[in-house]
């Protein structure tokens, strides 16, 4: 449960990517009052906005437009001042007569290994792979997966994707060793290295896919996203389109941890959220994913759930929440911890509304309201120069 | 040569005309590019195509092929068409 802490607490910032725009919202150490700073390219699509735990001042945004390509910009100085990267992440030039890919947009953004300052990752809709070496200036295409036959098969087409676009996300590097990494595909399945990248397996034992399809098939599989535990890197959950689940290493075969939640609720749902001290603990956000999928919170009532034991068991955490008529989406990077002590925890809705609590879910509150929909919430430590 | 931008353009360009200069449409693009960095990517993706929602008129006529040749007394319009909510 909550402890309270000896160390002096360090300042928030909220970061709020959306479909109009994007928002700082910078808080004090008590995480009790909160200044709006945004909108922040107001108009344009806002996927993903994470700041470089490295540095605590570099803000990369993953941006595009109705009309517009995709581009990523770079802050230097906590969203004072942006700069657009010189070369965005685009797909290599195909050779001719072949039909080449193109980035419609970068949907998530992973900051390198704290060894390796400036570099960070990219995954894009189409599903690609991306690197950046120079803090987000230049991003060139990374592994082989973008091109290898095997992976563009088990990515599909425009069509076996999310309703937006099928997506590259959940890019996760080991605090351990920088060349072992993560990603998922939605749909393509949940993939590991342990060479930087140069070659990838597939990690699908023990997932389910819909029923009545193979799922020893990559492409079948639709991880929603998927969180390493930073206290214990050998262990991460999932939140996927069938059910929630835990891995622990070296094993390769996933455990369904979300049959016991309740059977009202079921374990459908985007977000996937762990405890940055206690690998035991994870919190998700479950939505309807029955009949039609109508993707909102079950019965109109949302609440969070968090497991204080590795899934056995499930609590739901719904004070200060709408008790009926709610029916909003918490998307797959809307929802997110900081690293205080108790724990806070931030998540965004469909419906424009920015929700945080100070005591790991026990109890919520509204931080903002009529946002556009919101795509994407981080939690970061900024620093003063 | 006149090239009319438009306004999602002109946070690169200030202004809702440039000048650029080049024998076909990629070139006077690719010029474009090297006056106000970034700008042909938002237009035209990394397999060459005119992106889904650009649409690029020379004297009035609607262009698809950036190797369509031009003179420098061609104006050309860059428009974009907007969509969705």
């Amino acid at each position: 449960m909550a402890r309270k802490s000896s160390k002096p607490a360090n300042r928030i910032l909220v970061t709020v990517a959306t479909r109009k725009g994007a928002w700082l919202y910078h808080g004090d150490a008590a995480r009790k009052t909160w200044r709006a700073d945004g909108p922040h390219f107001l108009g344009h699509v806002i996927s993903h906005l994470v700041l470089d735990p490295r540095d605590g001042r570099t803000l990369l945004a993953a941006a595009k437009t109705g009309h517009l390509g995709p581009t990523v910009f770079r802050s230097t100085d906590l969203g004072r001042t942006w700069k657009e990267a010189a070369r965005p992440p685009a797909f290599a030039k195909a050779a001719d007569g072949k039909e080449g890919r193109s980035v419609d947009h970068t949907f998530w953004l992973t900051p390198g290994h704290a060894g390796e300052a400036g570099v960070w990752y990219a995954g894009t809709s189409p599903q690609g792979l991306f690197r950046s070496e120079d803090g987000g200036v230049t991003w060139q295409p990374f592994s082989p997966i973008n091109d290898d036959p095997q992976y563009r098969k088990w990515m599909g087409t425009v069509q076996d994707g999310t309703p937006d676009g099928p997506k590259l996300h959940s890019i996760i590097v080991d605090p351990r060793d920088a060349a072992h990494l993560y990603f998922a595909m939605s749909g393509g399945g949940v993939h590991e290295s342990m060479d930087g990248g140069r070659t990838w397996a597939p990690i699908l034992k023990g997932l389910e896919v819909v029923e009545g399809f193979d799922r020893t098939e990559a492409s079948f599989h639709d991880p929603h996203c998927v969180r390493l535990c930073p206290s214990n890197p050998d262990r991460l959950y999932q939140q996927n389109h069938c059910g929630i689940y835990r891995l622990d290493r070296p094993s390769d075969t996933w455990v369904r941890i979300g049959k016991t939640m309740p059977k009202q609720i079921g374990d459908i749902g985007f977000p996937m959220v762990v405890h940055p001290r206690d690998a035991d603990t994870a919190w998700v956000f479950p939505m309807d994913g029955t009949a039609v999928w109508p993707r909102t919170s079950p019965q109109g009532r949302p609440a969070a759930y968090a497991t204080r034991n590795g899934g056995k068991t499930w609590q739901r955490l719904d004070a200060g929440l709408p008790a009926s008529q709610a029916w909003w989406t918490v998307k797959r990077q809307a929802m997110t911890a900081d690293a205080q002590d108790p724990v806070g925890l931030y998540f965004g809705t469909t419906s424009g509304e920015l929700w945080m609590s100070r005591d790991e879910g026990r109890r919520w509150a509204c931080m903002a309201r009529h946002l556009p929909e919101i795509y994407a919430v981080e939690a970061a430590e900024p620093r003063s120069r | 040569m006149k090239v009319l931008i438009p306004s999602a353009l002109r946070s690169y360009t200030e202004h809702g005309e440039a000048e650029g200069s080049g024998a076909t449409l990629g070139a006077v693009l690719a010029d474009l590019d090297r006056r106000y960095a970034g700008i042909r990517f938002r237009m035209i993706d990394e397999q060459d195509r005119i992106r889904r929602h650009i649409r690029i008129f020379v004297n009035g006529e609607q262009v698809r092929d950036l190797s369509q040749p031009l003179r420098a007394a061609d104006e050309v319009v860059i428009v974009q068409a907007l969509s969705g909510g």
